[in-house]
C-alpha cells in the first residue's frame, strides 16, 4: 500500500491514478470534520538518557483510556531502520499512524539501495515536520515523541523530543508527560555525560519507580530500551520493585488517635 | 441584626464586580506564591522548608519573601496560594490560638490549630486560597499536616504543595525513609526546595527552612542561597541636572506652615 | 392563521461548551536584545525554553542563528514556528547565494524576513523577531519586528517575555533618551555595548521568569560573527 505522504511524483506528470485531491467541493465545516481535539487511549511518560557510550529509553507499559488502565501490555517503543528507536506518550492510535509512516519512510529509503540509510537524526527531522505540518491544519497527531539513535561508524549517539506542536530539541536527558513534572527534576540532578550503563540503567529505573508513585496513569510494568555499540535492543517487559508501602503507617495517625 | 454579628468576608461586592467585569474592567492582580513548601518528620522533630520567590504573572514580585509563617512557638505553618490569604489565613488563627493559650495556660495542640485553618478555609469554600502545610510539635509528638483551600486535610510523613509539588515531591519519594536525623531531614528538605527551585518557574531565590523540635524553633533563614546574581555592570551614574526641567514651583518651606504649640495636659 | 414552526438557536449559555479544543499556538518564552554601533552590533539571546507553563523543556535553546557572516536573527516566541520560518529563511538565503554569487545584504534580508511573516498574516508565525547585523557600508543595524511583518530600523531594541523589562534600560542607556546632559560619548564603544547586554539580560532573568539559563551574546563587525556563552541563573 503506497502512502498519501509517499509518492515521488515525476516532474511534469499527472497523476492520474492516485487518490483525488481534496478541493473547495469536498470542505467540511471544520466542527464536522474528524481530528484530535482529545487523546483517547494514552500512554504516560517516557524518559530516556545519554551515557557514556549510548543511550537507554524507559517506560511503562500501560494504554489508559482516560482514567481507566485499558491496556496493560503495549509496547510504548519501536525501532525504525537499524538504528533508530522512537518512544510515545499521548495517543496511542496516532502513534500507529506514524509508525505506518516511519515504516514506509524507511523501506523506501532502503529500496533505493544507495547503500545510505536514514540517520536517526533524520528521522527525529522527518517527525518534527510531519507533526509540524499536522498542527498547521489544527488537525494534531497528539504525541511526544522521543527519538534515540546510535551510529556505529561516528560512535556517536543521539536523543531528541518532537511534541504536537513540532517542537524539537535535542538534549542530554529528556522527559515526556508526567515524566516532565516528575522525572526531569531527578534527571537534572542526577545526570552526568560519562554515565556508565549500569548507572544509567539505575537512574532509569528510579525515576519510573517514583512516576508509578506518583502518576495515577502509570505501571510498574516498565520496557527499557538501548542504543549502543551493540546495536539496538527493546527488553522484555520487567516488573519494577517498589517500596515497602507500611513506610507511612507509623507517622500517620488518624483524628482519633491523636 | 443577626447578619451583623456574622462576621467574615462580605461577598456583597460579587455581583457588582462580575456587573462591570463584563463592562471590561480588568481586576487587578494578586500577588501570588507560585511556590515550592515542603514538610518532613524525621526522629524527634519535624523540618518545614519553603523558596523564597513571590510572582505577579511572569514578573517576579518578591525575590527574598518568606512562606513560614509563625503559627505558635511550638507551630509553624508553610503558605501557598494568594500571598494574601496565606499570611491572613495563619495571622487570625496564630492571633486565636494565642487567647486560646492565655484562657487555657497551656501549650496549644497542632490538632487545634488544624482544626481551627480547616474550619475557617471551609467556610470561605476555597474563596480564601490558601495551600498550608502544617508543622509543629505538642505533648502528642511531631506531626505534620497539609491542608487544602477548600478545607480538606491530610497527615503525612512528608508533604509538598505549590506549583513547585511535582519535582519536590519527587525528590522525597526518591530519598525520603523514617527515623532520619535531623540533619539529614534538614538536607532532604533543601534538596527538595532546591528541586522545586531549579525546575519549576514559580519557585526560585533561597532556600528558607525551620526546624521545629521539642527543645525549640530553629529558624534557618537563607540555609541556601544558590541563585546570587551573576554578573554587575560598572554602576549607571548620570550627572545631576540629567533630567529636564519642564516647569518650577517654589514651596515655602513647611516650618513656616506649620505651628508647634504644648498643650498641658488636663489631668 | 398558525404560526410556521421555526427552529430557533438555543440561547448562548445553553448551547453545549465544546470540549478543550487544540490550541496551536504556544509561547516558549524568553528574550533577545541588540544594540547597534557606527561599527557593530551587539546581540544578546538567553537559551531556556519554557512549555508555555511553569517547566522548563531544555535549558540549551539558542535563540540566534547566523544567516549570512554579516547578520544573525534572533526570535523569542513559538518554537516550532522558529524553525519553520529559519529554514525558510535558510533555503531562499542559500538560493540567493547560488543565483547572485553573493550573500544577500542584511537590509534585503530585513525587507524579505517581512514579506514572509505578511504572507502568513491569518496564521501568523508567532515569533518576535530582531534582525541584526551590519549593512553594506559597515554600520550596525537593527530591524524590529511584530508577528505578522511590521517593522522599523532602529539603534535599539528588545523583543520577548523580558521586553518590558529590558527596553527601558536601551532607551535610557543606548538612546540616551530625556538627558539634558550625558556624560561622555553619546555612543557606546563595542564593550561597553557587550557590558549593557549582558547586565540587561541578566536583570531580565532576575525578573522574568521565562528568562534565564544561559545566554548568547553575539558580536558583528568587520570581521565577522563572534558568539560568547553566558551564565544566567537556573531558577
Amino acid at each position: 500500500m503506497s502512502s498519501k505522504h509517499f509518492r515521488f511524483p515525476v516532474f511534469g506528470q499527472v497523476d492520474y491514478f492516485g487518490q483525488p485531491q481534496h478541493s473547495a467541493a469536498s470542505y467540511t465545516p471544520s466542527e464536522e470534520k474528524q481530528r484530535t481535539t482529545d487523546p483517547i487511549v494514552t500512554g504516560s511518560s517516557v524518559i530516556a538518557i545519554k551515557y557514556n557510550g549510548g543511550v537507554v529509553m524507559g517506560c511503562d507499559t500501560l494504554c489508559s483510556y482516560g482514567s481507566l488502565a485499558r491496556f496493560n501490555n503495549i509496547q510504548r517503543v519501536k525501532q525504525f531502520g537499524p538504528k533508530t528507536i522512537v518512544g510515545y506518550s499521548g495517543e496511542h492510535s496516532d502513534f500507529q499512524s506514524i509508525t505506518q509512516l516511519l515504516d514506509d519512510l524507511v523501506i523506501d529509503d532502503q529500496c533505493i539501495d544507495d547503500k545510505s540509510q536514514l540517520s536517526t537524526e533524520e528521522i527525529w527531522n522527518y517527525l518534527a515536520r510531519v507533526l509540524y505540518n499536522r498542527r498547521n491544519k489544527v488537525d494534531p497527531l497528539w504525541n511526544n515523541l522521543v527519538v534515540m539513535g546510535f551510529d556505529k561508524k561516528t560512535d556517536k549517539s543521539f536523543l531528541g523530543k518532537v511534541d504536537l506542536y513540532g517542537t524539537c530539541f535535542k538534549d542530554d536527558y529528556i522527559a515526556t508527560g508526567y515524566g516532565q513534572h516528575i522525572a526531569l527534576p531527578l534527571l537534572r540532578k542526577a545526570y552526568s555525560p560519562d554515565m556508565t550503563l549500569e548507572q544509567a540503567q539505575k537512574l532509569i529505573t528510579d525515576c519510573l519507580r517514583v512516576l508509578f508513585y506518583r502518576d495515577a496513569r502509570s505501571s510498574k510494568r516498565v520496557q527499557l530500551s538501548y542504543a549502543n555499540a551493540n546495536g539496538m535492543e527493546i527488553s522484555a517487559p520487567i516488573e519494577l520493585e517498589t517500596y515497602n508501602w507500611d513506610i507511612g503507617e507509623a507517622a500517620v495517625k488518624s483524628f482519633d488517635q491523636v | 441584626m443577626e447578619n451583623l454579628n456574622r462576621g467574615g468576608f462580605s461577598f456583597d461586592l460579587c455581583k457588582r464586580n462580575d456587573m462591570i467585569a463584563k463592562n471590561g474592567m480588568k481586576m487587578p492582580g494578586f500577588m501570588k506564591t507560585g511556590t515550592t513548601i515542603v514538610g518532613v518528620v524525621y526522629a524527634d522533630g519535624v523540618v518545614l522548608g519553603a523558596d523564597t520567590r513571590a510572582t505577579e504573572g511572569p514578573i517576579v514580585a518578591d525575590k527574598d519573601c518568606e512562606k513560614i509563617h509563625y503559627i505558635a512557638d511550638n507551630i509553624y505553618c508553610c503558605g501557598a496560594g494568594t500571598a494574601a490569604d496565606t499570611e491572613y489565613a495563619t495571622a487570625l488563627i496564630s492571633s486565636k490560638l494565642k487567647l486560646h493559650r492565655l484562657a487555657t495556660g497551656k501549650q496549644v495542640r497542632v490538632v487545634t490549630a488544624l482544626t481551627m485553618l480547616k474550619q475557617m478555609l471551609f467556610k470561605y469554600q476555597g474563596h480564601v486560597s490558601a495551600a498550608l502545610i502544617l508543622g509543629g510539635i505538642d505533648i502528642t509528638g511531631p506531626s505534620l499536616h497539609t491542608i487544602y483551600p477548600h478545607g480538606s486535610t491530610d497527615q503525612l510523613p512528608f508533604v509538598t504543595m505549590g506549583s513547585g509539588s511535582l519535582a519536590a515531591m519527587a525528590e522525597l519519594e526518591a530519598n525520603f525513609k523514617p527515623n532520619m536525623t535531623k540533619q539529614e531531614a534538614i538536607t532532604l528538605v533543601a534538596d527538595a526546595i532546591k528541586s522545586g527551585i531549579f525546575n519549576d518557574l514559580g519557585s526560585g531565590s533561597n532556600v528558607n527552612i525551620t526546624v521545629l523540635t521539642k527543645e525549640g524553633v530553629e529558624v534557618l533563614k537563607g540555609y541556601e542561597r544558590p541563585n546570587e546574581r551573576k554578573y554587575r555592570s560598572k554602576p549607571y551614574i548620570f550627572k545631576s541636572g540629567t533630567t529636564p526641567i519642564l516647569s518650577e514651583v517654589r514651596l515655602p518651606p513647611l516650618s513656616s506652615k506649620v505651628i508647634i504649640e504644648d498643650v498641658p495636659m488636663e489631668v | 392563521m398558525m404560526e410556521p414552526l421555526r427552529l430557533t438557536a438555543l440561547p448562548a449559555k445553553e448551547v453545549p461548551m465544546r470540549q478543550a479544543r487544540f490550541e496551536p499556538y504556544v509561547d516558549n518564552g524568553g528574550t533577545v536584545l541588540a544594540i547597534a554601533g557606527s561599527d557593530y552590533c551587539v546581540i544578546a539571546g538567553d537559551t531556556r525554553m519554557s512549555d508555555g507553563g511553569y517547566g522548563i523543556q531544555t535549558r540549551q535553546y539558542t535563540k540566534i542563528f547566523q544567516l549570512t557572516n554579516k547578520c544573525v536573527i534572533a526570535t523569542s516566541g513559538m518554537q516550532a514556528d522558529t524553525l519553520a520560518l529559519r529554514k525558510r529563511l535558510e533555503t531562499v538565503l542559500s538560493r540567493y547565494q547560488k543565483e547572485h554569487g553573493k550573500p544577500m545584504s542584511t537590509p534585503a534580508i530585513s525587507q524579505y524576513l517581512s514579506n514572509t511573516l505578511y504572507q502568513k498574516r491569518f496564521f501568523p508565525y508567532y515569533t518576535f523577531n530582531l534582525v541584526c547585523g551590519v549593512d553594506e557600508d559597515g554600520v550596525g543595524c537593527i530591524w524590529t519586528y511584530d508577528a505578522v511583518g511590521s517593522h522599523e530600523r532602529v539603534k535599539m531594541s528588545s523583543q520577548g517575555s523580558g521586553n518590558q523589562l529590558v527596553q527601558p534600560l536601551l532607551d535610557n542607556q543606548v538612546g540616551k533618551f530625556n538627558q539634558r546632559i550625558v556624560d561622555g560619548p553619546r555612543e557606546l564603544s563595542s564593550e561597553q555595548a557587550v557590558s549593557l547586554a549582558k547586565d540587561a539580560i541578566t536583570s531580565a532573568g532576575e525578573r522574568d521568569i521565562y528568562t534565564g539559563d544561559f545566554a548568547d551574546i553575539v558580536v558583528i563587525n568587520s570581521t565577522g560573527v563572534h558568539w560568547e556563552k553566558f551564565n544566567l541563573k537556573l531558577d
